[in-house]
Parts: C-alpha cells; sequence; structure tokens
C-alpha cells in the first residue's frame, strides 16, 4: 500500500513544486489572501474599501521601485540608487514648481533622473563596475548634490504641487486610488517590454547565460545603458508619487523604500543572480509586503518588529525558490 | 652545484625577492604613496593640522576600520555582509544598555559577552547563507533588517553610557602624544586576530573558498563550515566596531550609521577583491584612513560638507572602475 501511495505522494510534491517553479505568481496570490483573511481575523472589520485603499496607495510607488529592482535584477545586476534618484526627483519638482513651474519641474526632474541612470549604465554595461558598487556609489553622488541644490534653492521651496497631492494619495469615489492613473500604464509597460519585446528577452538573455547573449550578438552594454536610464526614470516617477503620497519633499524622502523594494521583488519570485523572474510577481509582492507591514502597525507592533519579520520574510520566501528552481 | 648557485644567486634573487613583493603589493604601496601625499597636502593646506587633528583622525577611523575588516574578512572568503552596520548599532546598544550604571568590573563581562554576541550574530547569517543557499547579497541584505530592528528593540533612542575604562581605551594617546591610543587599540586587535589566523589553516581555507569554491571543496576544504566562520569573524570584528563607537562617543545609538556602504568602499579601495581570493584587511585600513583624510581635508579647503559626500561616491566608483578596467586589460592580453 504504501508502495504505491509513496510515489503518488511524491508527484504531487512534483507537481506543487512544478508550479510553483514555473507560475510563482499562483502561491504569492494564495498567500496575499491569506494575509487577508488573516488581518481581518486579527482585527475584524478592518477589511474594508477605505483599507484596500490604503494599502493600494502605500504599494503602488513601492511596487514601481520594485519595477527598478526587477529588470535590473533579471540582468544579474540591482539598482540601489533608485532611493536617492527618487527622493531627488519628487524634491526638485518641490522646488520648481514655484517659479518655472509644474512641467518644467517634472522635465527636469526627469533629465536629472536620466542623467543618473546613464552615468550608472554606462559605468555598468562599459567599465563593468559591479552593480551593486556602481548604484551604491551614485546614490552617495545624487544624494550629495541633491543636498547642495537644496541649500540653493532654499528661499524658492514651493512644496509639494497639489496635482502630486491628488495623484499620490487622492481617491476616486473614496475608493480607487489615483496613482492607479499612473501605475497601469507604467506597469503595462513593463509586463509588455519583457514579454512582447526583443528587449525585454535580452534582459533575460543576458542575466541567463551573458556568454551565450553574447555569442548570439546581444550587445550587452547597449542593453545595460538603457536598463538603467529606464531604471532611473521609473524611480523618479515613483518619487513624484512618494511625495504626492506623504506630501513631503526631502532628499532622503525614499531611503527607506530601497530596501523593501529589493524585498518586494525577491518575494515576487525574482531571482537576484539573474534571468528568472517577472514584473507579475513583483507587484503581488510589494502588495504582500504593504499588508504585512499595515497589519503590523495596526495590531500595534513596533516599527522594529516589523523589520525584523519583513527581514525572516524574506530569507525564507529566498530560501523556498532556492529550494523549488535549484532541486526539483 | 646546488651551493655554489644559491651563494651567486643571493643577490640577485634577493632583489627579484624583494621586486616581486613590491609588484604582489603595489596596490597597497600606492595607497600607501597616497597616503603620506594627502597628509603632506593636508599639512599645506591647514599648518595648525597636528596632534589633535591625528587624534582625531585616529578616533573616527577605530569603528570604521574595524568595520572594513570585517567586511574584508568575508569578502576575501567570497562572500558579501550588508548587515555590518546592523551588528555594529546592535552591539553597541547592547554594550551600551548593560553597562549603564553598572561596576568598571562588570564591564568586561559585558564586552566579553557582546563579543560572544558578535560571535552569535555572524554564525546566524553565516548558516543562513550556507543552508538555505540563498545569495549572501540577499540573505545579509534582509539580516540587515532584522539586527536594526533588535538594536531599536533593546533601546528606542540613543543612550546608555560606557565604562570609564573602556573610554580611556581609546580616547588620549599612549607614551608619545603622537600616538593616538585608539590607533594602537586597533594595531593591537588586528594583530591578535587577524595575523595569526592568516598564518592557520582556516585562513588559507577563507582564501580558498573565495577563489574557487569547488576547487577548495575538491581539495578537502570545509567549504560550508569556512563560510561560517568567515561570518563569524565578520560578526566578532563588527562587534569590536561596535563597542569601539560605544567607547568612543560614551552612548550607545540604535540606527545603524553609513558603515556598511563605507566598508565596501574601504575594502573595494583597500585592494580586496569583490569576486573573492583576493587581498587583505591591511589595504582596507589604509582605505579607511584615506577615505576619511579626505573629508577633514575638504571641510578645510571649506567645500559644501555635500560636495564630499559626492566626492565620496565618485571616489568609490572610480577606484572600482579603474581596478575593472585593469582586469578587462589583462584578460584581453
Amino acid at each position: 500500500m504504501t508502495a504505491v501511495a509513496r510515489p503518488r505522494a511524491g508527484t504531487l510534491v512534483r507537481d506543487v513544486r512544478n508550479a510553483f517553479r514555473d507560475r510563482p505568481i499562483i502561491p504569492l496570490v494564495v498567500l496575499l489572501g491569506v494575509l487577508v483573511v488573516f488581518s481581518e481575523l486579527a482585527r475584524p472589520g478592518i477589511v474594508s474599501p477605505d483599507w484596500a485603499g490604503v494599502i493600494l496607495r502605500a504599494a503602488i510607488p513601492l511596487a514601481i521601485l520594485a519595477g527598478c529592482q526587477t529588470l535590473t535584477m533579471l540582468t544579474g545586476g540591482i539598482d540601489l540608487s533608485v532611493g536617492a534618484v527618487a527622493s531627488m526627483s519628487g524634491f526638485v519638482v518641490a522646488t520648481l514648481v514655484g517659479g518655472p513651474g509644474l512641467a518644467a519641474g517634472i522635465i527636469v526632474a526627469l533629465i536629472a533622473a536620466a542623467l543618473a541612470g546613464l552615468v550608472t549604465g554606462v559605468g555598468v554595461g562599459v567599465f563593468r563596475v559591479h552593480p551593486l558598487i556602481m548604484t551604491l556609489g551614485m546614490s552617495l553622488v545624487v544624494l550629495g548634490l541633491a543636498n547642495v541644490w537644496q541649500l540653493e534653492m532654499v528661499q524658492t521651496a514651493a512644496g509639494v504641487p497639489a496635482i502630486f497631492r491628488t495623484v499620490g494619495s487622492g481617491l476616486f469615489l473614496d475608493i480607487v486610488p489615483y496613482s492607479l492613473l499612473v501605475f497601469v500604464p507604467v506597469a503595462a509597460l513593463i509586463l509588455l517590454g519583457l514579454r512582447r519585446t526583443g528587449y525585454g528577452r535580452l534582459l533575460y538573455a543576458i542575466g541567463d547565460n551573458p556568454i551565450a547573449a553574447r555569442l548570439s550578438g546581444a550587445k550587452a552594454w547597449q542593453v545595460l545603458v538603457v536598463l538603467y536610464v529606464v531604471s532611473a526614470v521609473l524611480a523618479a516617477i515613483a518619487g513624484f508619487l512618494y511625495s504626492g503620497l506623504t506630501n513631503v519633499a526631502s532628499v532622503t524622502l525614499a531611503d527607506t523604500a530601497v530596501l523593501p523594494s529589493v524585498a518586494a521583488a525577491v518575494v515576487g519570485g525574482t531571482s537576484i543572480m539573474g534571468g528568472r523572474g517577472g514584473f507579475g510577481g513583483t507587484i503581488v509582492g510589494a502588495l504582500i509586503l504593504t499588508v504585512v507591514s499595515s497589519l503590523l502597525s495596526s495590531l500595534g507592533y513596533p516599527e522594529a518588529v516589523r523589520q525584523i519579520l519583513f527581514g525572516a520574510i524574506i530569507v525564507a520566501v529566498a530560501a523556498a525558490y532556492t529550494r523549488v528552481t535549484g532541486e526539483a | 652545484m646546488t651551493a655554489a648557485t644559491g651563494a651567486l644567486g643571493e643577490r640577485g634573487s634577493a632583489m627579484e625577492f624583494a621586486a616581486a613583493w613590491a609588484r604582489r603589493n603595489a596596490w597597497i604601496l600606492s595607497l600607501l604613496g597616497l597616503l603620506v601625499l594627502l597628509l603632506a597636502f593636508t599639512r599645506i593646506i591647514q599648518p595648525n593640522y597636528g596632534i589633535a587633528g591625528v587624534q582625531g583622525l585616529a578616533i573616527s577611523v577605530l569603528p570604521l576600520a574595524l568595520a572594513a575588516v570585517a567586511q574584508a574578512i568575508v569578502v576575501i572568503a567570497g562572500g558579501i555582509d550588508l548587515s555590518v552596520g546592523s551588528m555594529m548599532a546592535l552591539t553597541s546598544v547592547v554594550s551600551a544598555s548593560l553597562m549603564e550604571g553598572q561596576s568598571e568590573e562588570f564591564a568586561v563581562v559585558v564586552v566579553i559577552g557582546v563579543l560572544l554576541l558578535g560571535l552569535v550574530l555572524g554564525a546566524i547569517n553565516g548558516t543562513l547563507v550556507v543552508v538555505t543557499r540563498v545569495p549572501d547579497i540577499v540573505v545579509t541584505l534582509a539580516m540587515l533588517f532584522v539586527w536594526a530592528g533588535a538594536a531599536l528593540l533593546v533601546l528606542r533612542t540613543p543612550g546608555g553610557e560606557s565604562a570609564s575604562w573602556l573610554r580611556g581605551l581609546v580616547l588620549g594617546s599612549l607614551g608619545n602624544e603622537w600616538i593616538p591610543k585608539s590607533a594602537v587599540v586597533l594595531v593591537v586587535i588586528v594583530a591578535a586576530i587577524w595575523l595569526p589566523l592568516r598564518r592557520s589553516r582556516l585562513g588559507l581555507s577563507l582564501y580558498a573558498i573565495g577563489s574557487n569554491p569547488l576547487a577548495a571543496f575538491r581539495s578537502g576544504v570545509p567549504v560550508g563550515r569556512t563560510k561560517i566562520a568567515a561570518y563569524m569573524l565578520t560578526g566578532l570584528f563588527s562587534a569590536l566596531a561596535g563597542i569601539s563607537l560605544t567607547a568612543s562617543t560614551g552612548i550607545g545609538t540604535p540606527v545603524p550609521g553609513p558603515y556598511t556602504l563605507q566598508s565596501v568602499a574601504a575594502v573595494v579601495l583597500g585592494g580586496v577583491s569583490l569576486a573573492g581570493g583576493r587581498g587583505g584587511v591591511f589595504g582596507a585600513i589604509v582605505a579607511v584612513v584615506i577615505l576619511q583624510l579626505i573629508r577633514t581635508d575638504m571641510t578645510f579647503l571649506k567645500f559644501n560638507t555635500n560636495l564630499a559626500t559626492v566626492a565620496q561616491g565618485i571616489i568609490l566608483i572610480g577606484v572600482v572602475m579603474i581596478g575593472s578596467l585593469v582586469q578587462i586589460r589583462r584578460s584581453r592580453s
């Protein structure tokens, strides 16, 4: 009997494993559902349309930053400069909106972000500096320059523009966050870009096997330069949303979001070694992290416990992925 | 025959040996040259720079240098530890809060206990890396949260105090007033732990698993255990760095400073290859002094302090860029 039963159990385990490996988004959505149910059980009545709106508004900028991590991690890189770039962009717009105007502010911020991304991309792609070092270094450069800018512009600071506040924290019909207006096109662009375009496939190819990618004619440096510019521009967009969400313009606003953005991408099933993952999982990952942190703060746990739990989640999920993909 | 060639070749081989030594240590020698130039430059722009300046430099360098040593050990073994800064914060608040209002003798117990705590923190990091087989960066990034959160649980706001003998250990000078105590402490700690270690079997194993884990495994090195040992040493030095923070400031601060980032910068500038298996802790320490001196010089030159941050980023990127250019050229020829 057991001899018959055992292989069956084995195939079941293997099926689950395969499902987990091929479609990580399904177990992730299940996990998200479990967390929502758990929130409701822990604090009855907490799950409501209002709550969903709060979660979405907090998760959207995080998901965009995690998108930067997803794209760069697919090539085996990482972008730790997203926090500095995002803060800088929100801050630049806030300082320029009083004088030259909103449009000019946004354009200047996007150009500044793209320049930072260009430098990072050249460093990583052409000079082959390790992305971790390159982006850490760039975040110092961007932060320092933003501080200098702050001293220059201290008189003209006008605050976060009203439109950012509406988009970042406003709700349509008191339920649907306006930030979806920004997020849906961005997410569609990333998802389609990764799935349907040659450029998306090049990202996977370079991360999976750089030598094979080179031998089949991919110019890795061009791909990487474009990649880090895209990543910086995405970070700038997330920075606009963050400044609108918190109604704060500061040069260190988004710094605390850098590690959660990496966590969201890792939880979402993107491998930091490159070649595996996607943006769909990352979105769910960002939602999971946001639900967890809201649950913990509603239960009255201090920030410290949230940090510890975040760390534990990252290790546990990453270990689960390694087990499933590495051994199966 | 052999004796004759030996005698004949004595002078030549000594020269060759020196040349080979210089070539092997070219990076550190040029770092030392840079340091001397920087000191001369500092003296030129600030003729008053003297005993007080050296004292301040040594005190500010101590925690950073210990953090750099911690990072260097794990990088040599082929890993990276992004939780160094958090471990420093945790060990610093634990030592400061335990020493508050206690006797001087009890502080000795606290210091020993915190060093053991450092070993335990490192052992947890290392075990997680080895057992889960998740990349080092991800695990230690996650542990960065965990240790920082634990530090906040111990102390919410900066507080606690340091035993006066501990403060006396790092503040002031020893004998000659040009020799700051903190520099002596640094030299003693590194000489007592790293030098014997490097000559030992474990030291060799660290380099072996860093440069080629598979080859190390096939030559009988226990790769997993050695990696855990590397993380434990990193935890130990992080704890030393944390205690030195408590000693030099007199309190414990639960929020991690920029030490992780600066330790990575110092390690890279100090000639330790991020790919593992190459370099030593000495270069990293020299790099810390250089980075700190550059910051001092920029304040003397009345630069905007924010430009000092920019300069640090550019130096970090520039050094790595030059390093990888050299490597690219070498692999082509």
